[in-house]
């Protein structure tokens, strides 16, 4: 591996976040944006032809050294890491409305879910996944919601583009519609379900 | 969640299906759960028998306390209440009156459908570790000084040199006149049985004075001539003369 290859895996390893290819490029004054993305997936192949026990990711707009999915067994059971515990279906939930269609207010994500969300968005805040982003114009200005690049790492994606894009989903996302449309969404769904 | 705190039961004994309460994360769930036992379509719900199954099933997990599924329950009576009403024709502009909820319902199912795929994504990162957390590093005392003797006295003769000249207090020995304060409040109490304080000081006292006149009137009433008696809190002492040993 090159000097900077090395630099950065050691930078890599000495952090516990993803590092993006900006703040790991101010390492080598000389460095370029370019010269870093060589490097790192210098680093990756390394890892990979040589069989290490981690890889490198791309995570959350930055990259990261994981291990390897097939050692999380064995490392649980000697107890060194736990997984991060499961999210519960209400919250997964929440986190599907504000992904898609935020900045996001609590009364819509209601509406979308049919229940209160009051103490699902306070527990989501406190895992840093989701944050205020703001305050919407209507009545009481209502706080607006929306993903936390915390929401990124947990679900181990590079950004937001790598959510389903709904052409992909066996129904199509769609926005608010008037309601007299209903029918030809269901109509839509009936198809694509056959 | 509201869920949580109903009993757990099974739904009905109807075609041998059970449920666990916490499989459901709200009415619409409920609802579409009820709609796929049945095989139902979402696009042309049977109203009548759905809101029946779905006042049942609140019933027997005991969620027909929880105010979300209360909600539902009563929009499916009344969309119920409205499917039993002669319609016009559709030319009329007939409104299905089930659009909205069909309308929710699919795109309730949508949220679910990405809820399940994040949720796939989420336990194929946690299969992978990063290195663990580490907390910042709490902050650190200044380091100790290290000096030299030499570098001490320079200090020191810094500091020394910073002090302007000193300031001088001459004092002045104003010794106290006890004898003289005795002798006025035992003039003063033999005219009358009690004074004031500021009677015992005299005319134009200086700071030797009611020195004097207190260190003379504590005297007095250890000896037992006379008697301090203050009424009240932060009231003017009386002096009073000792009922016991009348003045000579």
């Amino acid at each position: 591996m090159t000097p900077l290859a090395q630099l950065l895996e050691a930078a890599l390893f000495s952090a516990a976040r993803p590092l993006t290819v900006e703040e790991l490029s101010t390492l080598e004054q000389e460095a370029t944006l370019a010269d870093v993305r060589m490097a790192l997936e210098q680093i990756r192949e390394h890892y990979d032809f040589e069989q290490h026990g981690v890889e490198l990711l791309e995570l959350a707009g930055g990259y990261q050294i994981l291990t390897r999915p097939v050692h999380a067994a064995a490392i649980e059971r000697a107890h060194f890491s736990v997984r991060t515990p499961k999210l519960t279906a209400a919250a997964l939930e929440t986190l599907a409305v504000i992904a898609y269609r935020q900045p996001v207010g609590r009364a819509e994500i209601e509406e979308i879910r049919g229940v209160s969300a009051g103490g699902v968005l306070r527990t989501l805040q406190e895992r840093g996944l989701i944050e205020v982003v703001g305050r919407a114009e209507a009545l009481g200005r209502p706080l607006l919601y929306g993903t936390a690049p915390m929401f990124l790492e947990l679900l181990g994606l590079r950004d937001l583009a790598d959510l389903p894009r709904a052409e992909e989903l066996t129904i199509a996302l769609q926005p608010h519609r008037p309601s007299a449309e209903g029918e030809d969404d269901a109509a839509a769904y009936v198809e694509a379900e056959s | 969640m509201t869920t949580s705190e109903a009993p757990t039961s099974a739904l009905g004994a109807g075609p041998g299906f059970v449920v666990q309460l916490d499989a459901f994360s709200g009415p619409l769930d409920l609802l579409l759960h009820l709609l796929r036992e049945e095989q139902l379509e979402i696009a042309d719900i049977p109203i009548a028998r759905i809101a029946d199954q779905f006042l049942q099933a609140i019933h027997e997990l005991g969620l027909n306390q929880a105010a979300d599924y209360l909600d539902m329950a009563s929009r499916l009576v009344r969309l119920k209440a409205q499917m039993l009403l002669p319609r016009g024709s559709e030319e009329d502009g007939w409104e299905d009156p089930r659009a909205e909820l069909v309308r929710r319902l699919l795109e309730y199912q949508q949220i679910r459908e990405i809820a399940v795929w994040m949720g796939r994504a989420a336990e194929r990162r946690a299969e992978q570790f990063a290195r663990g957390y580490l907390p910042a590093p709490p902050e650190l005392p200044p380091p100790p000084l290290a000096l030299d003797l030499l570098e001490l006295l320079q200090a020191v003769e810094r500091v020394i040199a910073g002090i302007p000249s000193p300031v001088l207090h001459r004092v002045v020995a104003r010794p106290l006149d006890v004898e003289t304060a005795t002798r006025r409040i035992e003039q003063l109490l033999e005219e009358r049985e009690q004074i004031g304080w500021l009677e015992a000081l005299g005319p134009r006292p200086t700071i030797v004075d009611v020195l004097s006149t207190l260190l003379a009137l504590l005297e007095l009433a250890k000896r037992g001539t006379l008697r301090l008696v203050q009424p009240a809190a932060f009231a003017p002492m009386v002096i009073a003369r000792d009922p016991a040993r009348p003045a000579a």
